[in-house]
């Protein structure tokens, strides 16, 4: 069997503050397969950037990884003298941000931003450079690249400058695209066409994708497989339609019942009650029990761990055996 | 061309500015205690010639008599005639404003070398040892006048290691060269703290921002994305104080004229107004009056060029 083109174990990424420590990502493990779409969902502050982060070496500072793996191809990178692992990390994956317009720099042409590396990494000449930048600008299906190569990225729309991320993370000719939101800052139309360009890079170039969001429709749309972050741990994973049918934890189960449903007339949207754990504070037992309308006092001193939730998949609830009942449980609830 | 209509607009708004200062000028250079024809003929002169000389100077006429021909002579680009020097007012600072210019021109290069890689240094290595230093230094400097470090570099460069002149700006290139090199420096000493803190603050800004992380992401090399990327974004902030401290500097080529003993602008401005030698005053403040848009002026364009999102108007 051939070992997955990414693979992190037990990634853990802490932030000092003033006062003691933030353990932002408690524990993380996941991977990637060549030319795999995996969605990693989550809310704000759940630790999903900062683990993605964390797998370039481009932590914000004074963010850092205490203990974990990364592995490219059944290698472990992490121990490697560091101006090599950025190279080695930089070689096997790049990074397209949400905010195109601040991830692009303001004073240089956006032509010149994609050739850079081209130039400075690959060895290729000044004409070559360009020759390339303009033809990842048609790949990324920006029309009258020659033109569009001189303008500065305030002179751009929003879709364009994150179709020049795009290019930009294809210019080191990456196996795996690491995207932080892509689309959050486009309007629908244009996070489709976005998206698109990311499916059929994966498709006809085979640059896999490793996508996060807060946006299960946009994930829905990019991937086949997920994991679902939750106060700084996985909480479950599996394949997307596994996950979304028939969730397996009881936060996927209130993530997707919070999502608004065209069809049906409800009185009020439903939301999950509470805010997520303090992660400057120790957790102990499951993280989301005090939200969870399943939580037993027990739940409150176990120590989640991912068990086998059904093929390929996996869940840190210790109550899965009774999710096929979770619906009629909450409609029991709601109903008077 | 989108240039040049933007520099002559900018330079056409210069004359009312002139007008302005013409006036101020004018009128405050009579209030000073002191008369130009008793200060030039001295004091065993009779009040006759005194009379007869301020007569013959155009003195006894009224006031805005006199500021008119003043700005009549000056639409002829006429600055009337030093009442000490036997020469013309334009003559006079036509010799003397090379020399400064020269002294600001190397003062501005001195500052750079100085300034840039110091900042640059401090913000890459931010709390590091050699940002503490950097950072505590140039307070100090900020402390040290200038009539002082000038003499100190005299004291040293020149007196007991004779690198370069004591004093003065020789005739020949290479010893205009040579000549300019301490009192340049000494200019870049008052100019660099500045700039170190205004660099040093926008390289840190710019250093946490997305873009240098898309930089890092393509695995260059990390003195690639602080010069490459980091600098010219930090820059474009810079600029602009370092062009208004230019322009404030401009006073200060008046005090390390002196202590250099450089035939410049500033040395010709202090002789004048000693002497009482109302054109010369005149013409040289309306000299520093422009140097000073120029510098401004200058500014800007560099602040264009650096900053594609900057639209000259």
């Amino acid at each position: 069997m051939t070992p997955p083109l990414l693979e992190v174990r037990d990634l853990h990424v802490e932030i000092p503050m003033p006062y003691g420590r933030l353990h932002a990502v408690r524990g993380v493990s996941l991977s990637v397969d060549t030319a795999e779409s995996v969605g990693l969902v989550g809310e704000s502050g759940s630790g999903k950037s900062l683990t993605l982060r964390a797998l370039l070496g481009l932590l914000p500072r004074p963010a850092r990884i205490v203990s974990g793996a990364i592995l490219i191809d059944g290698e472990d990178v992490t121990g490697l003298p560091a101006k090599r692992l950025k190279r080695r990390l930089a070689d096997t994956m790049s990074m397209v941000f949400q905010d195109s317009l601040t991830a692009l720099n303001p004073v240089m042409r956006v032509g010149d931003q994609i050739a850079e590396a081209p130039q400075r990494r690959l060895g290729a000449s000044r004409g070559e450079a360009k020759a390339i930048a303009v033809d990842l600008m048609t790949e990324v299906g920006i029309a009258d690249p020659e033109r569009r190569y001189r303008l500065y990225p305030h002179e751009l729309s929003g879709g364009m400058r994150q179709r020049i991320c795009i290019a930009i993370a294809l210019s080191t000719k990456p196996r795996l695209i690491l995207a932080d939101e892509p689309t959050t800052a486009l309007d629908v139309t244009i996070q489709a066409q976005v998206l698109g360009v990311l499916a059929r890079l994966r498709q006809e170039e085979h640059v896999g994708l490793l996508l996060v969001s807060h946006d299960l429709a946009v994930v829905g749309q990019a991937c086949s497989r997920l994991y679902v972050m939750y106060a700084g741990r996985v909480v479950a994973s599996g394949d997307l339609v596994d996950l979304v049918t028939a969730p397996r934890h009881p936060y996927t189960f209130s993530l997707l019942r919070s999502v608004p449903d065209p069809d049906r007339r409800v009185a009020r949207l439903l939301s999950i009650q509470g805010q997520p754990p303090d992660l400057a504070e120790t957790i102990t037992g499951c993280s989301f029990a005090v939200r969870c309308p399943f939580a037993e006092d027990a739940c409150r001193d176990w120590e989640p761990e991912l068990l086998p939730a059904g093929p390929a998949r996996l869940s840190a609830c210790r109550r899965i055996d009774t999710a096929d009942r979770w619906t009629a449980m909450v409609a029991e609830e709601v109903s008077p | 061309m989108r240039y040049l209509v933007y520099i002559l607009k900018r330079l056409v708004a210069l004359i009312p500015v002139l007008i302005g200062i013409s006036l101020i000028v004018f009128f405050l250079i009579r209030l000073i205690p002191g008369d130009p024809a008793a200060t030039l003929l001295g004091s065993h002169a009779t009040p006759e010639t005194v009379h007869e000389l301020r007569t013959q100077l155009g003195l006894t006429q009224p006031v805005w008599r006199q500021y008119l021909t003043f700005l009549g002579h000056l639409l002829h680009g006429n600055l009337g005639y030093s009442y000490v020097y036997s020469s013309s007012v334009v003559d006079l600072i036509t010799t003397s404003l090379p020399v400064t210019l020269w002294l600001l021109v190397s003062g501005t290069v001195f500052t750079l070398l100085i300034a840039v890689p110091l900042a640059v240094l401090a913000a890459a290595r931010r709390n590091g040892i050699a940002d503490n230093v950097i950072r505590a230094v140039p307070v100090v400097g900020l402390g040290l006048p200038s009539f002082w470090l000038g003499i100190i570099l005299i004291l040293v460069f020149g007196l007991k290691l004779h690198w370069f002149p004591v004093a003065g700006y020789g005739t020949s290139l290479t010893e205009h060269l040579r000549g300019i090199v301490l009192p340049g420096i000494t200019v870049a000493l008052a100019l660099s703290p500045i700039l170190i803190r205004s660099l040093r603050a926008s390289m840190i800004e710019v250093l946490s921002s997305d873009y240098i992380v898309t930089a890092h992401s393509k695995g260059i090399s990390t003195s690639r994305v602080v010069l490459g990327h980091a600098l010219r974004n930090a820059a474009v902030s810079s600029v602009t104080v370092l062009g208004v401290n230019i322009a404030y500097l401009t006073g200060t080529t008046l005090v390390v004229e002196r202590v250099f003993s450089l035939p410049g602008i500033g040395q010709q401005m202090i002789n004048s107004i000693l002497g009482r030698d109302f054109p010369t005053v005149q013409g040289i403040t309306l000299t520093f009056a422009i140097m000073v848009v120029v510098v401004n002026l200058l500014t800007d364009l560099t602040h264009a060029a650096l900053d594609p999102r900057v639209k000259l108007s």
